[in-house]
């Protein structure tokens, strides 16, 4: 079994220990540091309607939950109008079970996959390659994870964790059906063989996967982005194409879904606009030359529903950019996999417990510096450390009726334990912190924990610890 | 009950809703029929010279080539010269659109095939309905005038469109769209592209030519160019 069925999750704090001497990791994690958030600035730094995009982006995700049911029932309509189908999947469970008999009906023996977190989510390889069908991850990322049997560590970027050399080492280990002696040494040859390998799996899938980043409720479509251009091969190449998406990546209209792409790729990748947007609708017409013959949409609830109207709903808004994780000073320190499932960094820490349940994600809201940075850089602006307060709490409630000292307060004692986040413990270590690293908000030498930060900046701190901000809390709610 | 109808009543629970309030169903109504168009970024708003000129800036910094022909009898002249340049073999799959049948392509010694990609093609052509300038962005149509698999299976892609269909903003480029299909109604795929194929998987280094084109060359036809 996998670890998508069992996570690691409760076993965080080794993880994090493990990731943190992993030294190949690191040096990924150094340059994913600087990487993501230069570009990211210098596209917004483009577009001075950013933030007020931002406002409209959140406003039209608040406005669409509210009217998610209305809204889903006008994407069912339209969908079916076009010819094409909506499967409706409780669970996981269910999710597998419509895809399975999809692929049944079409005899399938491989599947091409575009990228899709959903997919991730319900475990779908596994249960693929049970019932004899070949999943083929074709995003690159995805294809090198799938080689490995790992996880992706990155939402938009899932072999970020991997540096180079292992990537040759894996290709070499994968195509042996290619020359020994090839040279692989620029990443140009890599890319080259992935794609000439894909290619051909790409032309005999029966079935194509993706997921979707909008489901259109206007016109009943379904929208992908990437910059690869594999999603599209698996969505107009095979006879069937499967969307996986979740409830609440419903959209109004084609302008709700432009205001979101607008700040999407800038708080992803840093680019104006990804390279491909693409709006499916039902499968192949009268005269259409390519396209699928069948097009099925299934809608994933998995907990969400359950979400909405509680202090989690807020989490509905997310687009997946991977913006929080790009600028968390704890995924800088132990990357993706320590977060032990498939959503890493604070949307993970904050996602996680609402979908494999408290016992087993209760852990993550404890893995934060509560440095603020998340929420800064949130496109749809989702107040990420506050979420992470309120597991907190629950998981405070938790055990003190029932097991005290346990979980939790393990992952804590982990942060509590490394030297630089134990000078951050008082108060006066804070400003002075504050101070120092105001020109840049960030700190590449701490004094007295050079362990720390000789592999790692250290975020400047906002001026207040974790634990005042919390007694304000809770004297506010006292009050 | 069916899936269906306990996530739809799960989601009414949570939202304390019937799912029958007139107002509710008002509002969804309004903004399906109105579709308000929100924050459109300003850097769009020129006139058509200015936003023929921040197109073909904006796809190149997208890392697209672009050249400005005048007519369209000159598109399949520039076609042959960019094969040329980048020593590509004068060969080009294309749809049956109705620009390319009434060129001219006898002088320029370029192979022309006709119909969908099977995924051996080196050199595709295409035309796109519309372009936006604020990214530099191409709209393409799915159907038998440009399949989509040209799109997406040739090494090297070469895109025509008119600067008369160049629009500042997506949201001009979707009302060029319903008045082809219709209010509600989509191409089976509508391809919205900006710049070539590229991957940063392998390392975070950015490379060009992932699973699509590694080249995309934009040939903009302006009568005032
Ligand atoms: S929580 Fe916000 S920043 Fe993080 S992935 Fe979701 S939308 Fe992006």
């Amino acid at each position: 079994m996998s670890v998508h069925a069992h996570p690691t999750t409760p076993q965080f704090s080794a993880n994090a220990h493990r990731a943190m001497g992993d030294g190949n990791l690191q040096e990924a994690l150094a340059r994913l540091r600087v990487g993501f958030s230069t570009r990211r600035a210098a596209a917004i730094a483009d577009l001075p309607e950013f933030d007020a995009l931002r406002d409209a982006a959140r406003d039209i995700k608040i406005h669409t939950l509210a009217h998610l049911d209305l809204y889903i029932e006008a994407y069912e309509q339209r969908v079916k109008e076009s010819g094409g189908h909506v499967h409706f999947a409780r669970t996981a469970e269910e999710a597998r079970r419509i895809v399975l008999d999809i692929c049944a009906a079409h005899g399938a023996k491989t599947v091409a996959k575009g990228k899709s977190m959903i997919s991730e989510e319900i475990a779908l390889n596994d249960a693929l390659i049970a019932a004899g069908v070949r999943p083929i991850e074709t995003d690159l990322g995805e294809y090198i994870i799938q080689l490995r049997g790992e996880m992706p560590s990155h939402i938009i970027g899932p072999a970020v964790h991997l540096t180079k050399d292992q990537v040759e080492a894996d290709f070499r280990r994968a195509h042996t059906h290619l020359p020994h002696d090839r040279d692989l040494t620029e990443p140009s040859a890599m890319l080259a063989e992935a794609r000439a390998v894909l290619r051909e799996k790409f032309i005999a899938a029966d079935v194509g996967i993706t997921g979707a980043n909008f489901l259109i409720a206007e016109t009943g479509t379904s929208v992908i982005v990437t910059n690869e251009g594999n999603g599209d091969l698996s969505q107009t190449l095979p006879k069937a194409h499967i969307v996986l998406a979740s409830l609440e990546k419903i959209t109004p209209t084609l302008e709700d879904a432009a205001q979101i792409l607008r700040v999407l790729a800038r708080s992803a990748t840093g680019q104006e606009m990804s390279v491909y947007t693409t709006f499916a609708t039902g499968p192949r017409r009268a005269g259409d030359p390519d396209g699928p013959q069948e097009y099925h949409v299934v809608l994933l609830d998995n907990g969400r529903s359950a979400m909405l109207g509680t202090e989690f709903e807020d989490m509905l808004r997310c687009i997946r950019c991977g913006a929080c994780m790009n600028h968390c000073p704890v995924y800088h320190a132990v990357g993706g996999h320590a977060y032990g499932w498939v959503y890493p960094g604070p949307m993970g820490a904050v996602l996680t417990p609402s979908l494999i349940g408290v016992e087993k994600g209760g852990q993550l809201p404890n893995a934060s510096t509560f440095c603020g940075k998340c929420e800064d850089v949130c496109p749809m602006r989702i107040p990420l450390p506050k979420m992470m307060r309120h597991w907190r709490e629950r998981e405070f409630e938790r055990h003190m009726t029932a097991r005290p000292q346990r979980a939790g307060l393990g992952v804590w004692a982990f942060f509590a334990k490394r030297p630089a986040l134990y000078r951050l413990g008082t108060a006066l270590a804070m400003r002075a912190l504050a101070f120092t690293g105001r020109t840049t908000g960030r700190i590449s030498k701490l004094p007295l924990a050079g362990g720390w930060t000789a592999t790692r900046d250290f975020p400047a701190p906002q001026g207040r610890t974790f634990q005042s901000q919390w007694r304000d809390r809770t004297k506010a709610k006292a009050r | 009950m069916s899936a269906r109808e306990e996530i739809l009543s799960g989601i009414r629970r949570s939202l304390k809703a019937t799912g029958a309030e007139g107002p509710r169903r008002a509002a969804v109504g309004a903004r399906l029929a109105m579709r308000p168009r929100g924050v459109v970024p300003a850097r769009g708003r020129r006139d058509p010279a200015g936003r023929t000129a921040l197109f073909v800036a904006m796809a190149q910094a997208a890392l697209a080539t672009c050249a400005v022909v005048t007519s369209p009898q000159d598109a399949p002249a520039e076609a042959a010269r960019f094969l040329r340049d980048a020593n590509l073999p004068a060969r080009l799959r294309m749809g049956a659109d109705p620009l390319f049948a009434d060129m001219d392509w006898s002088a320029t010694q370029i192979e022309i095939s006709h119909g969908p990609s099977d995924g051996h093609d080196l050199n595709g052509l295409s035309r796109a309905f519309a372009g936006v300038a604020e990214t530099g962005t191409l709209m393409l149509a799915s159907g038998a005038d440009n399949p989509t698999t040209l799109n997406f299976l040739p090494d090297n892609h070469i895109v025509v469109v008119s600067a008369d269909d160049i629009e500042g903003d997506y949201e001009s480029a979707f009302d060029r769209l319903r008045a082809l299909y219709g209010d509600g109604l989509m191409p089976r795929a509508l391809n919205m592209v900006t710049g070539p194929s590229r991957s940063a998987d392998i390392a975070q280094t950015m490379l060009l030519g992932a699973h699509g084109p590694r080249k995309l060359h934009i040939i903009v036809i302006d009568a005032a160019g």
